[in-house]
């Protein structure tokens, strides 16, 4: 197989493995085609199975025998001149966490350096690891599909016959990106959408993302129109949108590029919906940041959290120029707005950028969270995620290629899911009752968005998926999060049911830095975790008392009738 | 339309009254203004409060905190420490307490020595000994040395506390002003500890601003608070502008390095800053929290407050604004200890007795007036103005309500923990709490301690249920026939609470939205709203809560409720 030959090294003794707050441990350090394994003897072990998918970057440098504060870097083995020193690796994850790896030899470290690079290059989708892991309880099919376009339209079904389920789409002819099945108003034959897709870049027809049940507006979404600099017009995607709006009904577009931008779209031909055109539809510019622009900040922001150096002036500053916590304002604003759309002002929401899937995707699943407390349970944010992210077609793998420490600068990655995760972090701390889920839950999506044993998150779009056969090949994340034995953990203890509908606070007050991800590596979070603990420990014995109370109580209503019996036949 | 009425409160609050007749607005104004800046001591809300107590109790309210005790409790007097009354009638130093504990080995001339070449008369007295290692926290004001003076007793009275501390060959003489201020104290005749004069002292700078500096970064933090719709960048910028969180940081370095020496290296420590009243008590009163547990339950934060606040003379009248007076002796001293407080809250969730409620409950204090404990600037002054025979003490009544201020996460551990905060930058954090306490729309909208307390309240009510039907079932158990009697199920939750401190305007709380932008064009029944959201009344503010006062145009309509509301207090 190809991967021995990528590994110069298999096996090195003597390794110290250290990372902040962790005690350095001595053993032996392997390198398999998909992990690097560590295993430390004696007495506090250390085992580390850290999958090479993970590794965001690695660096080489020289032990400097005074003192490790200068550490030099090599740029090539210099033949036997380093024999008999050792070299420190440093592994910087996509997880965020950063690896010391010191491996004696020069010669040694240099060659493991060199096969996991190798090794992290390699992009073939169908060599990665999912389609190798195979843990002994996990079926293949468990927890596939929780919610596929048919579930969801039968949900809706059940509220509305407006819409109907349009296959359309089936092996992918009019979008590559959207799955085979599509939910789009009744009254629009395939045909319509056929001509309408051609109007919308990458064929992303608008079709329904959510139905809210309390006022039957609806949510939906799309790319941008290919209007072009000449203000062409189509008249199905005209006649597409018009009858989404029934009779003095109001609609707003929200676009999530500034006016300029979406002016300036058009050169290229794209475009944006015009008043005349598209009547009783209000256009609103948002402008939200795009790939690169996020991706720098997420780089700034974790090398700001790693450098705990700072006086708390630096800290501000930096915290302030990394612009993180603007994006996740930006967003979180956008998405209020949207989801005040539909609930306050009782009409119907298209949103779209230029492609739609990334910042509109970011929106209509915020969105839903504020609107929708199924969304705000685990199974329920399970589905959110397959709908809006997955099938929707959000690039996962271009988007995920690197993470915050990575030199490559590829062009595609950029923390989108991530800051969606971070923007309902914010939401479940402003309404900690809410939300089914804890953090915890957030962060392993986080991580295994961007590294992962399950194939739920490789690939760009479902097409790809089907090709590569993931659904068969590989299992999926929800069979892991679902098994009764993992479940516990993501669960919220001082979860109840909050059927209103939530605002998040955005001012600047509100938000805060997710130290549970960016610090997570850095900073200690004992006292949280035994807090949580408490926390748990105190629901728990609660429902206890108050599940055995209301068997009594069942007991109790259930028992008249044989007392009575009982005694008319003592009489 | 109306004329509206801006009000600033010292508790950061910030309320929009719209008053219907202009005429009704100024004399509105101009009775507040009058009232907001009382000129004598008996005009404020303390001598007038009556909340219809038995004199016997109100006594006994006053004997709740007994300093002597507390210094039992810590195990002085012992064979280093002894109480002296070298200071019996406030004639010794009449800014500090009348009962003091100093090492057993001076003599009342080298006290009286001592304090006449210190500042103010503040000679090193004890404010904390930790009994595991006889190390102990003292604490003065800056010596009269200028450029070369020297005092003997002064050096006597060093070499006694240092001798106190077998454990250690050495005391760590910490003063906590920058190097620079200290430099320019000894050009007035003051300044600091020479090494070469003193046996066995270790001197370090801590670096903690003035009382000034931290005026004026307050006054920037609260105006980066006012902001309207301010972006993330406007509000991070204004807040390192602003310095304060530095200045927290710096009290908080400074507070860790005491319980270190004292708990790590068992080092005894002299503390001083200028006078020995602001950055002293901040620090030696933080070091306290972080040496011993007991200060972190509800009522051993009450004996911390007075012990190292109040009895040792923290000027609480002159800091808090109480009376007219020099408004550069305002600062918010007491108000960067209570945050320093929350930040180890934050960061220790599980060691408090207390929650956030107690903090701003008793912040809310200082400045009320309502009761006598924060009136005055000395102890000498509160007996002059005869406090425990014309007010009430704040403990009972707090310690009364006790429940609500419970953490229900706190874990009370049989042995003493120091407390080991993390001092990083990432840990010192914006308090919307304290600063942005009443615009509820920044708050959470839910909280975690709120449903905990309700389960565990819910607890024994339920338990005892359980107990009842078990015992019924017992009853019954001969006949093996299920029981049958009727049984209420009380699981009401909530009592109603004891006090509204403000009406809440519940049909629009939850829907509040604060969208930075976007909303105007979108509807303009939310801007509506908003407005209405942000008029906030006052029901218990004392007068004395006013900080300031101003006529502003506003865009808000009209409110007759708010009004009459407002005129109710005013007549009462």
């Amino acid at each position: 197989m190809e991967f021995a030959e990528l590994i110069k090294t298999w096996k090195v003794d003597d390794v110290v493995v250290s990372r902040p707050l962790l005690q350095p441990a001595r053993g032996t350090l392997c390198l398999t085609s998909h992990h690097l394994l560590f295993s430390s003897r004696g007495a506090g072990s250390l085992e580390l199975c850290l999958l090479i998918r993970n590794i965001d970057a690695i660096e080489k440098s020289v032990q400097n025998l005074s003192g490790y504060q200068t550490i030099k870097c090599v740029t090539e083995p210099d033949g036997d001149r380093f024999v008999g020193s050792s070299g420190i690796i440093t592994v910087k994850c996509k997880d965020l966490c950063i690896w010391y790896l010191e491996v004696p030899g020069m010669e040694e470290c240099l060659n493991i350096a060199s096969s996991i690079e190798a090794l992290s290059s390699l992009e073939s989708v169908a060599h990665m690891y999912p389609f190798f892991y195979r843990p002994k309880q996990a079926s293949l099919q468990q927890g596939c599909d929780p919610c596929t376009p048919q579930v969801q339209f039968t949900k809706l079904s059940a509220q509305t016959s407006n819409w109907r389920l349009s296959y359309v789409n089936q092996e992918f002819r009019v979008c590559a990106s959207y799955p085979e099945a599509a939910i789009v108003h009744k009254s629009i034959d395939d045909a319509t959408l056929r001509t309408a897709a051609k109007f919308r870049q990458g064929g992303r027809f608008p079709v329904l993302s959510y139905y809210h049940t309390s006022n039957g507006m609806v949510i939906m979404r799309s790319s941008q129109p290919l209007t072009g600099a000449n203000g062409k017009r189509c008249r199905e995607d005209e006649s597409l949108l018009a009858a989404v709006l029934g009779p003095g009904m109001k609609g707003y577009i929200i676009d999530t590029r500034s006016l300029q931008a979406a002016h300036q779209a058009r050169v290229k031909g794209g475009g944006f919906e015009s008043k005349s055109n598209y009547p009783n539809w209000k256009r609103l510019h948002r402008a939200m940041d795009r790939s690169r622009v996020l991706q720098e900040s997420l780089m700034k922001l974790v090398e700001a959290c790693n450098d705990q150096s700072h006086s708390i002036d630096r800290w501000l500053s930096k915290l302030e120029a990394s612009k993180w916590l603007s994006h996740v304002k930006v967003i979180l604003t956008t998405a209020c707005l949207a989801a005040q759309c539909v609930d306050r002002e009782e009409a119907c929401v298209l949103i779209h950028g230029s492609e739609g899937r990334d910042s509109t995707l970011q929106l209509t699943s915020l969105a839903q969270l504020i609107l929708d407390p199924d969304c705000r349970t685990i199974s329920g944010f399970q589905a959110l995620i397959e709908r809006e992210w997955l099938q929707a077609g959000h690039p996962f793998q271009l988007r995920c290629a690197s993470s915050a420490y990575s030199h490559a600068r590829l062009k595609h990655d950029a923390p989108v899911f991530l800051l969606f995760l971070d923007c309902c972090w914010q939401m479940s701390i402003q309404f900690p009752c809410s939300f089914q889920f804890n953090q915890h839950f957030l962060i392993t999506l986080f991580e295994h968005a961007y590294a992962s044993c399950f194939g739920t998150f490789l690939c760009n779009t479902e097409e790809e998926r089907l090709m590569l056969n993931v659904k068969r090949q590989t299992i999926s994340i929800w069979s892991k999060i679902n098994s009764p034995s993992e479940r516990e953990q993501y669960v919220n203890p001082v979860y109840e049911r909050n059927d209103l509908v939530i605002w998040p606070s955005v001012a600047p007050q509100s938000l805060q830095l997710w130290q549970g991800l960016f610090l997570r590596w850095i900073q200690s979070a004992e006292h949280q975790t035994e807090a949580y603990a408490q926390i748990y420990h105190i629901m728990a014995h609660s429902r206890k008392s108050t599940q055995a109370n209301s068997e009594m109580a069942t007991a109790n209503k259930e028992a008249p009738m044989p007392r009575c019996q009982d005694r008319s036949e003592a009489v | 339309m109306g004329c509206p009425l801006l009000i600033h409160c010292k508790n950061f609050r910030v309320a929009h009254f719209v008053i219907c007749q202009d005429r009704d607005c100024y004399d509105v104004y101009n009775s507040l203004l009058r009232l907001s800046k009382p000129v004598e001591y008996e005009e404020l809300y303390a001598f007038s409060y009556n909340p219809k107590q038995k004199e016997m109790d109100r006594g006994i309210g006053w004997k709740m905190i007994d300093l002597r005790k507390e210094f039992q409790r810590m195990g002085v007097p012992n064979e280093h420490w002894e109480e002296t009354d070298v200071n019996k009638n406030y004639e010794t130093c009449n800014t500090y307490a009348a009962n003091l504990y100093v090492p057993r080995e001076v003599t009342k001339p080298t006290i009286v020595g001592s304090s006449k070449f210190r500042s103010k008369g503040r000679f090193p007295v004890l404010s904390y000994y930790f009994k595991e290692n006889n190390a102990a926290i003292c604490r003065c004001s800056q010596p009269l040395s200028g450029f070369s003076a020297r005092c003997v007793e002064d050096e006597q009275m060093l070499q006694a506390i240092s001798r106190s501390n077998p454990g250690s060959s050495f005391v760590y003489v910490v003063d906590t002003r920058p190097k620079l201020n200290a430099i320019a104290n000894r050009a007035a005749g003051k300044g600091y500890e020479n090494e070469d004069n003193y046996t066995n002292i270790r001197f370090q700078f801590v670096g903690i601003e003035n009382i000034h500096v931290m005026r004026n970064s307050l006054q920037k933090l609260l105006e980066v608070c006012e902001l309207k719709a301010p972006s993330m960048s406007d509000f991070l910028t204004g807040l390192e502008n602003s310095g304060w969180l530095r200045h927290i940081k710096a009290v908080m370095d400074a507070s860790f390095f005491l319980s270190k020496a004292v708990a790590e290296e068992n080092a005894s420590v002299l503390v001083h800053c200028s006078d020995g009243w602001d950055r002293t008590v901040q620090v030696c009163s933080l070091a306290g929290l972080l040496l011993d547990s007991y200060y972190r339950t509800i009522k051993g934060f009450m004996v911390l407050v007075e012990k190292e606040w109040i009895s040792m003379g923290h000027k609480f009248s002159q800091r808090c604004d109480h009376l007219e007076g020099d408004p550069k002796e305002i600062s918010p001293v007491f108000t960067q200890f209570i945050e320093c407080v929350w930040n180890l809250i934050e960061q220790f969730p599980c060691a408090f007795e207390f929650n956030e409620k107690y903090l701003l409950e008793i912040h809310d204090h200082i400045y009320s007036c309502q009761f006598g404990n924060f009136i005055g600037n000395s102890q000498k002054e509160r007996q002059e103005l005869k406090i425990q025979e014309r007010t009430h003490s704040l403990w009972p009544f707090l310690f009364e309500k006790r429940c609500q201020y419970r953490n229900p996460l706190y874990k009370p551990s049989a042995i003493n923990t120091v407390l080991k905060p993390n001092t990083a930058p990432f840990n010192f954090k914006f308090w919307c709490g304290m600063y942005n306490c009443f615009d509820r729309g920044m708050q959470p909208k839910q909280s975690v301690l709120d449903s905990l307390q309700t389960a565990m309240k819910q607890k024994p009510e339920l338990e005892e249920a359980v107990e009842d039907l078990n015992q019924k079932h017992l009853c019954l158990d001969e006949s093996h026939s299920p029981f049958a009697l009727p049984i209420k199920l009380s699981t009401e939750k909530h009592s109603p609470q004891m006090q509204v401190l403000h009406v809440s305007h519940d049909n629009t709380e939850k829907d509040k939205i604060q969208l930075a932008d976007g909303m105007e064009t979108i509807s303009d029944e939310i801007e509506k709203t908003k407005n209405v959201m942000e008029s906030s009344f006052m029901e218990q503010s004392t007068s004395n809560h006013i900080d300031s006062l101003a006529l502003v145009k506003l865009n808000v309509q009209g409110d007759e409720e708010h009004l009459e509301i407002f005129q109710d207090k005013l007549e009462k």
